[in-house]
């Protein structure tokens, strides 16, 4: 029998997110704001071997939840990610993450001459494509791709 | 069909073919009715606030003329220095006051994406007249007009933009525009400054056909319309190279010896070089009536978003 290698070990409560695409872990666990107070153990796995996607990115956060908020950003940077929430070593519920149509204070517009940058106004996109990330400004209507997302 | 009573003009992406088509009609039968003084007092008692946070001055002074010429009244800087956005008042609190004393705003603003948010905070109509590099739907009517008053219909043409169509929005609106309506788009400028992937895709996503050149000689006895721009000087980190580039695309009086009969020569103005004057007096230079069209066509885009007509 092959023995099944544990590479990251099991949580007891709060989340797991996987199929990340390889070195994002860090950019999620930097949008999640990973280190509060509340959270326990984190883990990141990084380069792990997925059927999927080649190797991939795992993160998990004991005693944490995420708003749907949160999740829209994962969607935004890992349109592929899905989160569990564990409850007693156990995988309560499993969601894939979705790419909101409308994408709403997030993310920060990458044209420099944006109203949104010089007035005090939430940014507004609209998701155009998701293979491969394509989102518009909902006021300068500039279309941006993956590389020039920044989140908020 | 969506009515245009209460409606936003900011951007061209905003609307359908049979908006086009109804923004166009609105605006010969504003210029006919003009011409008998039928319109004088269609807007009698409004009031329209031209808010230019950046000089322009055939926008302004049509934006002005057309409102006046149907009977309203129009309020505008005289200097921005004097007015509270100096003093930092944010935009959305300018659009609340002003749409509190007028009846439909004017904007011009030097930042993408203005308009749309001055949309948003107004509660009265909000006509863009240019934000920045992104839109100026106005101009892209009104050269729509141009064509159509020349050509008699604005579909299947062969239509040809020479210059930056980087960067120049003006092109970029025109070319979508043009594109729900079955013309063959020419497209002639120099390597650098070609028309963007995004915009031509979109072109291509309407079943439009276009072609990409680098002489205009290429082109010039072959289409109905040019409409030529500006090469910005600014755009080029090396002025040698602007120079070669700006005379490669000089339209003279001898190269319209050939032209279509029907062939009609645009530009939106300001032109620095692209156009030599002996071209002013031909019978296919359009650009001065081009600037003209704009009276008609924001006198149609005022009545309908302010309801007085249909």
């Amino acid at each position: 029998m092959m023995k099944k290698e544990v590479k990251i070990p099991p949580i007891k409560e709060g989340i797991a997110i996987d199929h990340l695409p390889k070195n994002r872990a860090i950019k999620v666990a930097q949008i999640l704001d990973v280190g509060r107070e509340e959270d326990g153990m984190v883990t990141i796995g990084m380069n792990l071997q997925s059927n999927k996607l080649g190797s991939k990115d795992v993160l998990k956060i004991e005693g944490r939840d995420l708003t749907d908020k949160e999740i829209n950003k994962i969607a935004i940077i890992a349109p592929d990610a899905t989160v569990s929430f564990i409850k007693n070593y156990e995988v309560e519920e499993k969601i894939k993450v979705r790419l909101p149509k409308k994408i709403e204070g997030i993310v920060r517009c990458s044209n420099p001459r944006c109203i949104t940058r010089s007035q005090d106004m939430k940014t507004k996109f609209i998701a155009v494509s998701k293979k491969p990330i394509q989102i518009r400004c909902h006021y300068c209507e500039r279309l941006m791709n993956e590389e020039d997302i920044e989140i908020l | 069909m969506k009515s245009f009573k209460k409606r936003h003009i900011i951007s061209i992406h905003d609307f359908t073919k049979e908006d086009i088509i109804r923004i166009l009609e609105a605006s010969f039968r504003i210029e006919k009715q003009g011409k008998v003084g039928g319109a004088r007092n269609l807007l009698r008692g409004k009031v329209l606030a031209n808010l230019f946070f950046e000089p322009s001055t055939r926008t302004m002074f049509s934006f002005a003329t057309a409102m006046e010429k149907l009977g309203g009244s129009v309020l505008s800087f005289a200097d921005m220095t004097a007015t509270s956005i100096k003093k930092g008042e944010s935009l959305k609190d300018t659009i609340k006051i002003l749409s509190g004393y007028s009846d439909v705003i004017v904007i011009r603003h030097p930042e993408e994406g203005a308009a749309r948010y001055a949309s948003e905070c107004s509660s009265v109509p909000v006509l863009n007249a240019g934000d920045g590099a992104n839109q100026h739907p106005t101009q892209t009517f009104l050269d729509l007009f141009t064509i159509k008053k020349t050509q008699r219909h604005i579909t299947d043409l062969r239509v040809a933009m020479v210059g930056d169509l980087k960067y120049g929005r003006t092109v970029h609106s025109l070319a979508y525009a043009l594109s729900l309506f079955n013309c063959s788009l020419h497209l002639v400028s120099p390597p650098e400054l070609r028309m963007p992937e995004e915009i031509k895709k979109m072109v291509a996503d309407n079943g439009c056909t276009f072609f990409e050149h680098e002489k205009i000689e290429d082109v010039l006895d072959k289409v109905d319309v040019l409409y030529s721009c500006r090469i910005q000087k600014e755009r080029f980190f090396d002025q040698i190279e602007y120079e070669k580039v700006k005379n490669a695309f000089i339209i003279t009086k001898n190269m319209l010896k050939n032209v279509k009969p029907n062939f009609v020569l645009m530009h939106p103005l300001p032109r620095i070089n692209e156009i030599s004057t002996d071209v002013d007096k031909s019978p296919h230079a359009v650009y001065f009536d081009q600037a003209k069209n704009g009276v008609p066509v924001r006198q149609a885009l005022l009545a309908l978003t302010l309801g007085a007509i249909k």
